[in-house]
């Protein structure tokens, strides 16, 4: 199962509580994960990528192993301990505004 | 028993605000969505207990909250706002053409007949309609693409369609307006529109009398009389009475004629409200008086309505969306602050006190009268 952590107000709206547990079929990618976590919760479809581009938001990143997957490209393979459920993808907002 | 719930849009949440007729004892509840930017909620004429809620964040865009049940619960519904073909270009702040991008939906306005049928006025500036409430979201694309979207250009707030108004009287026929593009009339239900900002003179365009540009701050209709419209710009307060087609200036007396809100009395369609700002940097009322100006004429003869309200110190905004009428027997007449302030009024404006102080910047208020 995949791990995934979501920014609080993302939480909020998804009613969950921590980190939500994903199956994902295939490889496993930036974009097969949001795919399945979106089809979990559509509710979160349209906050963390764009509805008609589905680029990702501008203020959130992908953190991963202790490293910024953001500009990855969305189809590259996470990391192993991602896939094997060791290490969460983390969906993080910015740190910004008031 | 009767009542009114008072619908508060902030940048921080959406609050509810509760009274029995007196008006006299508030329950304020909320906040909800905290940390959310309300832009706008409202609720359906046709089933009070059905609101509607803009929730939106620089983070995560875009969310509608639907409640059946008066705001004490709420469920996400679509979110999915995609602009009708090709979106072409408007006009950017520097003169070049910049895509249509969707940011955020500014206004709600619900059918007057049916809960789940829908209105949105989003940024970029396009008008969104649902049938099946809310959870798909169509443009009326005939709104954009009359002719002169690609002259378009936003206003210091951004390009944002933030008046709806329903002809009771003639479902077929709205008015909108947007910032700053101007006034817009359909007569076939939103499928053509024509721009109606005839009479409109705005010293800060190349053309001041321009078809489109003018940058329209809020207009407001009275249901016995829909072919008046009153109309607070970016400076001038005006009217016409044929539906658009002409306007005139009725500013008046006021200290000054800029301001965002304008309202009119529910039993008396002669008497409106505006709250005049300083402007054009400022943006605070004049003299640091926060004074609710009342005409009982429809315009030009203006009184300055300030029992309760700060009359020293006070330099806070009241934007577009932020001033509400209740049909009580004695009207009652709501505005809200950027300080967080929502100031209520049972008597019509000759008397006011806060209902609440200290909620973050409001943005929007409406009322909903409960039989």
């Amino acid at each position: 199962m995949i791990r995934v952590t979501l920014p609080w107000h993302l939480r909020n709206l998804a009613r969950v509580d921590s980190e939500v547990m994903l199956a994902v079929s295939g490889q496993v990618t930036q974009r097969t994960v949001l795919d399945a976590l979106e089809e979990a919760f559509p509710v979160l479809r349209g906050t963390i990528r764009d509805h008609d581009t589905s680029k990702r938001r501008p203020f959130l990143r992908f953190f991963a192993c202790e490293e910024d997957l953001s500009h990855e490209s969305p189809d590259a393979p996470l990391p192993e301990a991602v896939v094997n459920g060791k290490e969460p993808f983390m969906v993080v907002g910015a740190i910004a505004g008031g | 028993m009767s009542g009114v719930r008072v619908l508060v849009g902030t940048r921080k949440g959406a609050f509810t605000l509760e009274s029995d007729g007196k008006r006299e004892k508030w329950q304020v509840n909320g906040p909800h969505f905290g940390g959310w930017e309300i832009y706008h909620l409202k609720g359906s004429p046709a089933d009070p207990n059905r609101l509607y809620a803009s929730q939106s964040s620089g983070w995560f865009g875009q969310v509608i909250q639907r409640s059946s049940d008066g705001g004490k619960t709420w469920e996400p519904v679509g979110n999915k706002f995609i602009y009708d073909g090709v979106p072409g270009t408007h006009q950017w702040y520097d003169g070049t053409p910049h895509p249509w991008e969707f940011k955020r939906v500014w206004h709600i306005e619900p059918s007057l007949t049916n809960p789940d049928h829908v209105y949105a006025g989003v940024e970029d500036a396009a008008l969104f309609q649902t049938t099946d409430g809310g959870q798909n979201w169509q443009e009326l694309p005939g709104m954009r693409g009359h002719g002169s979207g690609a002259t378009w250009s936003p206003g210091a707030g951004g390009l944002g369609l933030h008046t709806i108004l329903i002809d009771p009287s003639n479902a077929k026929r709205m008015f909108i307006a947007i910032s700053a593009a101007g006034a817009f009339r359909t007569d076939d239900g939103g499928a053509n529109w024509k721009p109606i900002n005839q009479g409109l003179h705005s010293e800060h365009i190349p053309d001041p009398t321009a078809e489109v540009g003018h940058c329209v701050h809020r207009i407001a209709m009275h249901k016995s009389r829909p072919d008046t419209l009153y109309m607070q710009k970016h400076w001038d307060v005006m009217r016409t009475d044929n539906a658009g087609e002409s306007w005139r200036e009725v500013s008046g007396n006021l200290p000054t004629d800029f301001g965002f809100v304008v309202d009119v009395h529910a039993h008396e369609p002669e008497t409106i409200y505006v709250v005049p700002i300083k402007s054009d940097s400022e943006h605070f009322p004049p003299d640091g008086k926060l004074r609710v100006y009342r005409s009982r004429s429809g315009g030009d003869e203006w009184e300055a309505l300030t029992n309760g309200l700060p009359q020293q110190d006070c330099y806070v905004n009241v934007l577009r969306d932020a001033m509400a009428i209740d049909s009580m027997d004695s009207c009652g007449v709501y505005f809200g602050t950027t300080g967080g302030q929502v100031y209520a009024s049972k008597d019509g404006g000759d008397n006011w006190s806060a209902i609440v102080r200290d909620l973050p910047a409001v943005l929007s208020v409406e009322v909903q009268t409960l039989r």
